[in-house]
């Protein structure tokens, strides 16, 4: 990438006359104005709210609070799905990217392969849950196949799109792209000569990968599952267009909170917004984290 | 062995992405009984609240491009030429909206500016549509800027920035007669991923009680049977149009003729 030396353009740079105060950075004045207005203000505010009584006092009432069955069991459904969207998601990517990347697949795939998950990804939303409706709910293109085709009812086998799995299974339609988005550079960047070293050395084919190539992969199949992680706990549209409220999850939860103060206690709503703040925060730094030990591998 | 896998793995994958999308399509076709017809997409094309609604969130989503571009391209232009230093601080800022959910933003808008605050922004259906417009602009703001940095960094920032103060320039003739064009192809593809994300866009507007198409597509479905799925093919089109003209004008573009690698 680099063998070609660029000129260094910094030398070029006239020094600043020296006693002259450095101004340069008035330049990002507009920028950090809009993103602490509109972005970590408002954060802030939810997060300060968190910890205040309705007088202004400090307290951890709120955060306490949040600790009764309904709402526990909101985080935990939500972590459930978060997780095994996550994790198909990744798995499944996974083995997508690997099948184009070192497969042996016909190269012509790759475009098009690409190009769809850039669609797919961005895809997500009202439209998603409705796609998802007319394809796996109650006279849905393929629960209608297999009930008048293949005698499958999925309605007794206890399938029910507006439930866990039904979420799971339509959250994947953007997971699943993104991972192969993410992923598929990382793959690339297994160098051959690490398998022809490998196989020099007498690896077999599972060794080979139990021993190099997933180590070197691990931490930026963590990382991404990560983000995928996050990703869907703060999925609110496919949600409620999908289940309406049927479905007791903390975006949705939260959003009725927003609408109507269900809770009854608007603190207690800041505590709400704070959590999911905590988890996708805790997600997002491992993902950054390990994306960094990751990307060591790919110079 | 391996490529019959990897086979697998692909038609597995495919099956999974075209059921519903042949699901959605087909089901949209159903509407008169016993027979495929447009009648569902006659219907949602005919409905006046379509028409605004769409009309809404596409004048929000080119206001939306605006001002991302002139709050994007000068910032990124001015961290690369006087403050590199500063630039893993202001990426890791502008990635901060994939990490803080969507709701709990506008839930501190809400809460921020309503109407006893010192700037009551949702008093007002002007300041509320300005504020849904910023609310969008964070929304945008990762992939904006990380297109616009991209396309920084395959021209020559300093020596352009020299050569146009040095033939008498000003910065606004700088950024918008030389770096704006230098820059265009970056910019239109974050301005398409915009376009994706505001039109579909559902949270923040609908707490902030505007006219937007996502509301109005959450509305339809809790209320009818084949439009939405007519809808969901209108949205999966737009989202394919948007992602297809950045690769049009990615491929149309002039490419640099030496690409500077930092």
């Amino acid at each position: 990438m680099t063998a070609q030396p660029s000129p260094d353009i910094k030398t070029h740079r006239p020094v600043p006359l020296s006693g002259r105060l450095p101004l340069h950075w008035l330049g990002l004045v507009p920028f950090a104005l809009f993103v602490v207005l509109f972005l970590l203000a408002p954060t802030m505010y939810i997060v300060v709210g968190a910890f205040r009584t309705i007088d202004g006092a400090f307290t951890f009432d709120n955060v306490i609070g949040l600790n009764t069955a309904s709402i526990r069991s909101a985080y935990w459904i939500s972590i459930k799905i978060s997780l095994a969207s996550a994790s198909l998601g990744c798995l499944i990517g996974f083995c997508m990217a690997a099948a184009m990347t070192l497969g042996g697949l016909p190269k012509v795939i790759r475009g098009p392969l690409l190009t769809f998950s850039g669609v797919a990804s961005n895809f997500a939303g009202v439209p998603l849950a409705f796609a998802f409706l007319a394809t796996l709910g109650p006279i849905g293109l393929v629960t209608v196949f297999l009930k008048t085709q293949l005698g499958i009812d999925l309605r007794l086998l206890g399938f029910n799109i507006l439930s866990f799995w039904g979420l799971t299974i339509t959250y994947l339609f953007f997971q699943i792209p993104l991972m192969i988005l993410i992923i598929t550079p990382a793959l690339d960047g297994l160098k051959r000569e690490w398998r022809e070293a490998a196989e020099i050395l007498g690896a077999s084919g599972p060794q080979y990968w139990r021993m190099v190539a997933f180590p070197i992969l691990f931490p930026a199949i963590l990382g991404t599952m990560a983000l995928l992680f996050a990703n869907s706990f703060g999925a609110v549209a496919t949600a409620i267009a999908l289940t309406g409220s049927s479905l007791n999850i903390v975006p949705i939860l939260l959003f009725a909170q927003i609408r109507g103060d269900v809770l009854g206690d608007p603190h207690l709503g800041y505590a709400l917004a704070f959590g999911m703040i905590v988890v996708t925060g805790i997600a997002n730094t491992i993902y950054i984290v390990l994306r960094a030990r990751s990307e060591r591998w790919q110079k | 062995m391996k490529r019959i896998a990897a086979w697998a793995a692909l038609a597995f994958g495919t099956l999974y992405f075209l059921l519903p999308l042949m699901g959605m399509t087909e089901f949209s076709l159903k509407m008169r009984r016993g027979v495929y017809s447009l009648d569902a997409y006659a219907r949602v094309l005919a409905d006046p609240k379509f028409q605004e609604t769409f009309s809404y969130s596409v004048i929000m989503a080119v206001f939306t491009i605006l001002f991302g571009i002139l709050l994007v391209v000068p910032t990124a232009y001015w961290v690369r030429l006087k403050l590199p230093r500063a630039r893993p601080y202001v990426e890791f800022v502008t990635l901060l909206p994939l990490v803080i959910p969507a709701i709990v933003v506008v839930f501190g808008y809400i809460r921020l500016y309503n109407t006893s605050s010192w700037l009551p922004l949702t008093g007002t259906v002007t300041g509320t549509n300005i504020l849904l417009m910023f609310g969008y602009a964070t929304l945008s703001l990762p992939y904006m800027y990380r297109a616009v940095d991209t396309g920084l960094r395959t021209i020559d920032v300093t020596t352009l920035t020299e050569a146009a103060q040095s033939l008498g320039a000003g910065w606004v003739t700088i950024l918008g007669r030389l770096i704006l064009p230098n820059v265009l192809v970056a910019v239109l593809s974050g301005a398409f991923v915009t376009l994706a994300i505001v039109i579909g866009e559902f949270t923040m507007a609908a707490l902030l009680n505007r006219p937007a198409f996502g509301p109005y597509m959450q509305l339809l479905g809790a209320n009818r049977a084949y439009e939405p799925a007519a809808l969901a093919v209108i949205a999966f089109g737009i989202t394919w149009g948007c992602m297809g003209l950045i690769q049009l004008v990615a491929r149309l573009a002039p490419k640099p003729a030496i690409p500077v690698k930092d």
